[in-house]
């Protein structure tokens, strides 16, 4: 699979993050190289080897159902760059 | 030529667990903006998401009373998109290897008659758990949105049904039985104002035996009668669409309860790459047969169950047995109040879904809020079984012990309203109304069977309503035909 430097712009766009071209063409390169070491991994049989979703071959601990967190709302505000009423304030979206 | 509506539901309820699925923070609703909401919530750098084992047990749950496959090890992954209300930039789900597999739901749908429905089957495509997002707020802020973050990263199961339904009914009667289940096994409290429980809906037509048509996805639909509305109109819209020569787009689409229509979302083309993959941050999720058996052992009795009994054992009609098991509490006060008379089930069950319902609407309280206990109607029911008590007697018995309480043989004690079985008092009471009434009784002998009316009337009365009716019937006839 060849990736276009289109392809880099559309990812981009999803993730939101502002590309010069420069950038762009240094991100189309270091990607390309991914996808070279996907293909040569693609190229081993993996015949009756059962997928993995992690690196680490264990399942996970889970957590009690507990309320562990108390409200630490003032502590969270101080860092964000516009509040009101509690509520933290953003740009608008309107879909 | 005829249209075929094609729905299937994808149902998101939130699950009843007091802490978040991935963090410690408190899912209690209705408190102030962003104080329910903590670092792991916040998406702060550094923290990482540690999986709530009460949502992970809910959701075997649920799996489990819809006969799914639990699935030994499963995955979550991460959603991507961009919006302020998801702090992270995606959300945790799961995607090729969800929690619940194929299942299904057995449900009642009522037909145009009146206490009929049929009974149809819908396959479940899967259940996965995920969580939820954060609200944006769009009023009074100038331009600005506000974020509250309480909501994000509650617990939801997504419950997604196979394109089965064929009517909005349908969809509806599916929905209820899905939103009767979650409470009944006591896994999300059902509260669709407070968005514990919200309906998407894919809805297309097509000629009856083609392929599916195109369909269009109506998002968030928080109550049965929109869900309903929005179907029924979606549907429509689609076949003027297509009988004009137009084709459908597939899309999201938004219900306006205002004015009862559906409006195409204005969406980018892309906004729908989602770019799912597997979450560094979690681990798979293991599940053993044990711990699957362990709660396989805590689900009650379930509602297809107890309804397929209350036929089969009690002679009661499906939409009886039916109602009977719109929830668990329902179920239980019926099986407790028959305890009392156990071979009056039509009685108790015609008292309960008659008086009782009436009476809890009236004053806008649910069966666990009903003043009379399941014992003091039961007692009461005995007393109309046995002939001690007329039935409007027992309507008298009804209203004393809802505004006042008490047991109901002290009621018909106290009341004097227990029903005339003296037959020697009757004949009576009758031989005294025959000899006061020769011109009527002449009639009557004559063939004028309507004065008979006459006749109960005046006995009834000197009986001051307490006679048996139809004791008292029988003697009026013995005693007039001379």
């Amino acid at each position: 699979m060849s990736l276009s430097i289109n392809d880099v712009y559309k990812v981009a766009r999803l993730a939101r993050l502002g590309m010069t071209e420069q950038e762009a063409q240094t991100a189309h390169a270091q990607l390309l190289n991914i996808f070279g070491l996907i293909a040569e991994m693609q190229a081993v049989d993996t015949n009756g080897i059962t997928p993995m979703s992690h690196a680490q071959d264990i399942s996970q601990r889970l957590r009690e159902d507990r309320v562990t967190e108390h409200n630490q709302r003032e502590l969270f505000q101080a860092a964000a760059p516009q509040i009101k009423k509690g509520l933290y304030l953003v740009p608008q979206v309107i879909e | 030529m005829q249209w075929e509506i094609v729905i299937g539901l994808e149902v998101h309820t939130q699950l009843s667990t007091s802490s978040k699925i991935f963090s410690g923070a408190s899912t209690a609703f209705g408190a102030e903006p962003n104080t329910q909401a903590c670092a792991v919530d916040l998406a702060l750098p550094g923290v990482l998401p540690v999986l709530n084992r009460g949502a992970v047990e809910r959701a075997i749950k649920f799996g489990l009373a819809v006969g799914a496959h639990i699935a030994p090890r499963s995955v979550f992954s991460r959603k991507n998109y961009f919006y302020p209300d998801l702090p992270k930039g995606y959300q945790i789900s799961q995607f090729d290897l969800p929690i619940v597999g194929q299942g299904s739901l057995t449900i009642q749908v009522p037909t145009t008659t009146a206490g009929q429905t049929y009974k149809k089957m819908v396959r479940l495509t899967r259940a996965h758990l995920e969580e939820d997002a954060g609200k944006s707020l769009h009023e009074d802020f100038h331009g600005m949105t506000g974020i509250d973050l309480n909501r994000a990263g509650t617990p939801l199961l997504e419950i997604v049904s196979e394109p089965d339904m064929r009517s909005a009914a349908e969809a509806v009667a599916y929905a209820k039985m899905l939103h009767t289940l979650v409470r009944w096994i006591g896994i999300c409290d059902g509260n669709m104002q407070e968005g514990s429980f919200r309906c998407d809906a894919n809805v297309s037509v097509r000629r009856p035996g083609a392929e599916l048509g195109t369909r269009r996805e109506i998002k968030n639909l928080n109550s049965f009668r929109f869900l309903q509305q929005a179907i029924e109109y979606e549907a429509q819209w689609q076949i003027d669409t297509l009988e004009n020569g137009g084709t459908i787009q597939q899309a999201t689409v938004l219900f306006n309860a205002d004015i009862g229509e559906t409006r195409a979302m204005r969406s980018k083309e892309d906004a729908h790459d989602y770019r799912y993959f597997p979450d560094p941050d979690l681990l798979p999720l293991a599940i053993d047969h044990e711990w699957i058996e362990q709660i396989r052992g805590t689900l009650p009795e379930l509602p297809l169950s107890k309804q397929t009994r209350y036929v089969a054992d009690l002679g009661l009609s499906v939409y009886d047995a039916d109602t009977l098991t719109s929830s668990r509490e329902m179920a239980d006060f019926f099986e407790a109040a028959l305890n009392e008379v156990p071979k009056e089930a039509k009685l108790c069950a015609n008292w309960l879904m008659g008086d009782v319902s009436a009476s809890l609407n009236r004053e806008d309280r649910d069966i666990t809020q009903c003043p009379i206990s399941p014992a003091q109607l039961g007692g009461m029911l005995k007393r109309i079984a046995d002939g001690t008590i007329s039935n409007a007697a027992a309507k008298e018995v009804f209203k004393i012990l809802w505004n006042e309480g008490g047991t109901p043989d002290t009621i018909i004690e106290t009341k004097g309203l227990k029903q005339m079985s003296d037959v020697g008092a009757m004949e009576a009471m009758v031989d005294e109304i025959i000899a006061a009434n020769p011109m009527q009784v002449a009639e009557y002998r004559s063939g004028k069977e309507k004065v008979f009316g006459f006749f109960v009337g005046l006995a009834m009365k000197a009986s001051k309503g307490k006679a048996n009716p139809a004791q008292m019937n029988e003697i009026l006839k013995r005693k007039l035909a001379g």
